[in-house]
């Protein structure tokens, strides 16, 4: 139980995802300029990551023990069909959501956080449920990183920001902050 | 992600700021200049902070990376005539992993070591924005010549900002160049550079240069206007 606990917290803070590990990037300054949009992508991630953890776990127990060349490719066409299956049941029974995540849910498939995550469950070789435990840990610790990025960014609209730091430059000394802020959590659990 | 929204007439390629039928050296240099996928276009940012605390790292990284993009930008293109738009990203993709696979073994078989320490960030080039943004705004569009030497371009253009930032990071945070010791026992390392953060701030910081750069540059040609 302690174990399990230990990957969930080590996932959501001390190696978190994006701001340790610099999975998921893209998305972390893409699509954060609104706290709304930022959580529910992070959501929408979460969902993603942990069906991705089952579908890793059955193939690396069931087909890739023979074939692990197959690896890279194997995983991406599972990502990129997950995706696609998790848009149409949103689609069908959420149409609401739908339209709210618009673009950003099929863009999930080129996070690289879905597909880090298959390759340190590999890598970690996690059983099924510390597969799973790792998945929410790394959703929740995407969707915590997003909305910390998001709330600041929406303050900085209003505030006045020399002309030459109001692109990426800015948002990126930010972001080394609040990773240098999660790296007070490393050594935390003695490890 | 990458701005491929509103796709010109098939055979027409992508090319901002250019007119459609450029000279090869043309294709080759936006990719290192005019248009270099990390400091320009702000494409495949994860590699470029997560493998960028050594030389020795980032080098490998470009190289690898620049091997998968010269592929399949080159194979994308061959293949273009053949590939139905409905499944052209899956295509790309698929064809992208294959490369990538190989990369992963050819690094694995010659420089075990570095492949080690890059880790996962090797199969992760097949979600670089880097290569399929430029399969799918311009391999996809263009002959095999020219999207070679795209793919070479844009290449060359990661390879050296990568080379940019992690000696810079490898620099100040261990005082030394691919391993050998360059400022001396008396420098005290800042270790900061080489953690997370400091690839956050690094590239943060040659943003606010190229900014900065873009600025004085609009100024100055407002100037001679005048």
């Amino acid at each position: 139980m302690s174990n399990l606990a230990w990957i969930f917290l080590s996932t959501l803070l001390v190696n978190n995802f994006t701001l340790a590990m610099f999975l998921g990037l893209c998305s972390f300054f893409g699509v954060t300029s609104k706290i709304d949009t930022a959580w529910r992508l992070g959501a929408a991630n979460t969902f993603v990551l942990l069906i991705t953890a089952v579908s890793v776990w059955l193939l690396n127990t069931f087909v890739l023990a023979r074939t692990p060349f197959l690896r890279t490719i194997a995983f991406i066409v599972v990502i990129a069909s997950t995706v696609q299956i998790v848009e149409m049941i949103i689609k069908k029974y959420l149409p609401v959501l739908f339209r709210e995540l618009g673009i950003y849910l099929p863009l999930i498939t080129t996070n690289c956080a879905i597909l880090g995550l298959a390759l340190f469950q590999t890598s970690r070789g996690y059983t099924l449920v510390e597969g799973l435990v790792f998945a929410l840990g790394a959703g929740l610790g995407l969707t915590l990183a997003l909305t910390l990025m998001a709330s600041i960014r929406e303050r900085l609209e209003v505030a006045d920001v020399p002309a030459l730091a109001r692109r990426m430059g800015l948002v990126l000394v930010i972001a080394s902050c609040l990773s240098m802020a999660f790296m007070g959590f490393a050594g935390m659990g003695g490890g | 992600m990458t701005a491929t929204a509103p796709a010109p007439a098939a055979n027409q390629p992508f090319v901002p700021g250019a007119p459609p039928p450029a000279p090869l050296w043309l294709d080759l240099w936006r990719g290192v200049a005019l248009d270099n996928p990390v400091l320009v276009q702000m494409l495949g940012l994860c590699p470029a902070m997560a493998v960028s605390n050594s030389l020795a790292n980032g080098i490998a990284m470009g190289i690898a990376t620049t091997f998968v993009l010269v592929g399949s930008s080159f194979s994308v293109s061959l293949a273009r005539k053949y590939i139905a738009n409905e499944v052209r990203l899956t295509s790309y993709i698929l064809i992208i992993a294959t490369f990538v696979t190989v990369a992963d073994l050819i690094l694995g078989a010659s420089a075990p070591g570095i492949s080690k320490e890059l880790g996962p960030f090797v199969p992760l080039i097949v979600v670089n924005c880097i290569i399929l943004g430029r399969a799918e705004a311009f391999a996809g569009k263009v002959e095999p010549a020219r999207a070679l030497a795209d793919g070479i371009g844009m290449g060359a253009g990661f390879t050296l900002a990568m080379m940019a930032i992690s000696a810079a990071r490898e620099l100040l945070g261990s005082g030394s160049l691919l391993g050998y010791n360059v400022l001396g026992p008396k420098f005290e390392p800042w270790v900061f550079m080489v953690m997370p953060p400091g690839g956050f701030l690094m590239l943060g910081i040659l943003f606010l240069i190229m900014g900065w750069h873009g600025a004085r540059k609009a100024e100055r040609a407002k100037e001679t206007q005048a």
